[in-house]
């Protein structure tokens, strides 16, 4: 008895990775995905501030057949929730695709290796560098910043323990950790002829996708793509475009003033304030810059951060059409969970075995 | 646990951070221009002018580098140990001067177009991270104009303009208030010596 095989599972159980294929570094699905020429779509998962697993298996539950990697963020913007190892240890056990992001904020050299180790351990196939924002946006300023690596030496730490099978002080490793290496680009910030350069830099130090900041300005965008086409970039490197639906007009201007790095144009806010509806006009305003940013050359997928509306990725993704049909990796209960599920009462009343109660049962 | 135990934050459904913010302005004095990284100074017109001035500034590091290089008999006979304090105390106040050097102890200004890489609160070194303000002010530090901004100028005039896009090694923090200088004089002073022996 097996449930229906999906596409991109191991046959042997949803949490074992799958088999390499030649020229793949990592045995995930998102690079398949990406290396088969499909429009790829990722998501970011809202960190609970919990200790509970389930929140974690409720908030991926909501991207269930529609993304083909979930985000498991470190701190975004510098504020304490559950760790990105701690939520890829969960996701991984229940068969999603994860990419762990770690940003060099709050960890050095030596942790963060230990942790890439541990990470392809569990099944994580995916790892996205950052350098992480500064403590001072967070909800903890008067922690110490560590930035012992960048997000550049980070990346080249990854490759060099993935292909050169030792840590950065050259100890060789026994299995080296089979990983889709990821970084973070941001096209909207100057200085601004730097930017593409600065990606060319991140593909030699390792890159092989990234995921950019909020789009909200696609001619910005245009720009910045014709310039890394010229360089021959995307030929490197898979680039996946951020979107995300914004609540409303109050909203974007609130994150315009205090989120770093994210650039939101004037018309954009106008747009949002002459809206009814401006949730509803929100999410339409996403899947307008989703529809344009897939005609792009070169955009090989979409990064979803709806944060505190994850609800409506399905939505977004759905009506803007991007998977063309295909179905991404769902969590399915096979016909053994099914077994389980009825005989769980009768597990729970199941007389106890403990060798005292049985002699104390024989005896009585 | 009864419904008065459960933290203020939970109680009046504001967030934690919401509080900290609000408390950050309640607490004892604090200058208005701290931030995590220790601050040199509160201006930045030497260190703008070091950018403003790079390829002077990499014509005459070049002369100095060789100056360095020849006087290698020298630091020999003094011993590079001995002659560490010394070397160190002078390019610590000249550069401190001129770049707001930190005594990282490594310099890449030639690569990173004069402006000093450790003055990032975030250390960075292989280029501006995303947080750059429109205006090209640093995201931690909003009034201090972006340090990989400048670079990026300064090495826009440079002769090796091409430096900056060479990726970087880690900071080797061993290596920290130690004399650069004497550090790549002694490196290129044994490189000529293996390429003597080899030839």
């Amino acid at each position: 008895m097996s449930r229906p095989r999906q596409p991109d599972e191991n046959p042997h159980g949803v949490d074992l990775p799958l088999d390499p294929l030649p020229g793949h570094s990592s045995r995930g699905r998102l690079e398949r995905i990406l290396r088969r020429g499909e429009f790829a779509v990722t998501a970011e998962l809202n960190p609970p501030d919990s200790a509970n697993a389930q929140d974690v298996y409720e908030r991926a539950a909501v991207f269930d057949g529609w993304v083909d990697g979930i985000n498991a963020v470190d701190a975004s913007g510098a504020n304490c929730h559950m760790s990105s190892m701690g939520i890829c240890a969960l996701l991984t056990r229940m068969g999603y695709a994860p990419i762990m992001q770690i940003a060099c904020r709050d960890r050095n050299r030596i942790a963060i290796q230990g942790d890439v180790l541990g990470a392809a351990a569990m099944g994580v196939g995916n790892i996205l560098c950052l350098t992480g924002d500064g403590v001072q946006a967070g909800d903890q300023p008067g922690a110490k910043p560590v930035f012992d690596l960048d997000c550049m030496s980070l990346l080249e730490t990854v490759r060099t323990m993935r292909d050169e099978e030792k840590f950065l002080s050259g100890r060789k490793l026994s299995t080296p950790p089979a990983v889709f290496l990821g970084a973070a680009i941001n096209p909207f910030a100057p200085p601004y002829d730097f930017r593409p350069l600065r990606l060319a830099k991140k593909i030699a130090a390792g890159a092989q996708f990234v995921q950019s900041q909020y789009c909200f300005d696609v001619p910005m965008l245009g720009e910045y793509m014709k310039r890394v086409r010229d360089m021959g970039l995307t030929e490197k490197c898979f680039i996946l475009v951020g979107v995300g639906p914004l609540a409303s007009a109050k909203t974007a201007r609130w994150i315009r003033s205090n989120v770093p790095g994210v650039h939101i144009p004037d018309s954009v806010v106008a747009r949002l304030e002459g809206a009814k509806n401006q949730k509803e006009e929100g999410k339409r305003l996403c899947i307008d810059i989703i529809n344009e940013v897939k005609e792009i050359d070169g955009v090989s997928g979409i990064h979803v951060m709806a944060y505190r509306q994850e609800e409506y990725v399905a939505e977004i993704v759905h009506e803007s059409g991007v998977l063309k049909g295909r179905r991404p990796w769902t969590r399915e209960p096979g016909p053994d969970d099914a077994l389980v599920a009825e005989r769980l009462d009768h597990i729970l009343e199941t007389p106890s075995e403990k060798p005292t109660d049985l002699v104390k049962d024989a005896a009585g | 646990m009864s419904k008065n135990d459960k933290p203020l934050a939970r109680q009046s459904g504001v967030t934690q951070a919401s509080l900290v913010r609000k408390a950050r302005a309640l607490l004892a004095y604090k200058p208005a221009d701290v931030s995590p990284q220790r601050r040199v100074q509160r201006r930045y017109t030497m260190r703008l002018w070091s950018v403003r001035h790079s390829r002077f500034l990499e014509w005459f590091y070049a002369r100095f580098a060789d100056v360095f290089l020849t006087l290698h008999p020298v630091w020999n006979a003094i011993g590079y140990r001995r002659a560490e304090k010394p070397v160190k105390f002078v390019e610590r106040h000249v550069k401190g001067f001129m770049f707001d050097c930190r005594m990282c102890g490594q310099c890449i200004l030639s690569s990173t177009g004069m402006s000093c890489p450790m003055n990032c609160p975030k250390q960075l070194r292989n280029g501006p991270c995303g947080g750059v303000r429109a205006n090209g002010n640093c995201e931690v530090e909003p009034d201090m104009p972006c340090v990989w901004v400048k670079a990026w100028e300064g090495a826009q005039k440079m002769r090796n303009h091409d430096a900056i896009l060479a990726v970087q090694k880690p900071v080797d923090q061993s290596l920290r208030e130690t004399s650069a200088w004497l550090r790549v004089t002694a490196t290129a002073a044994a490189e000529r010596e293996k390429a003597r022996e080899t030839a």
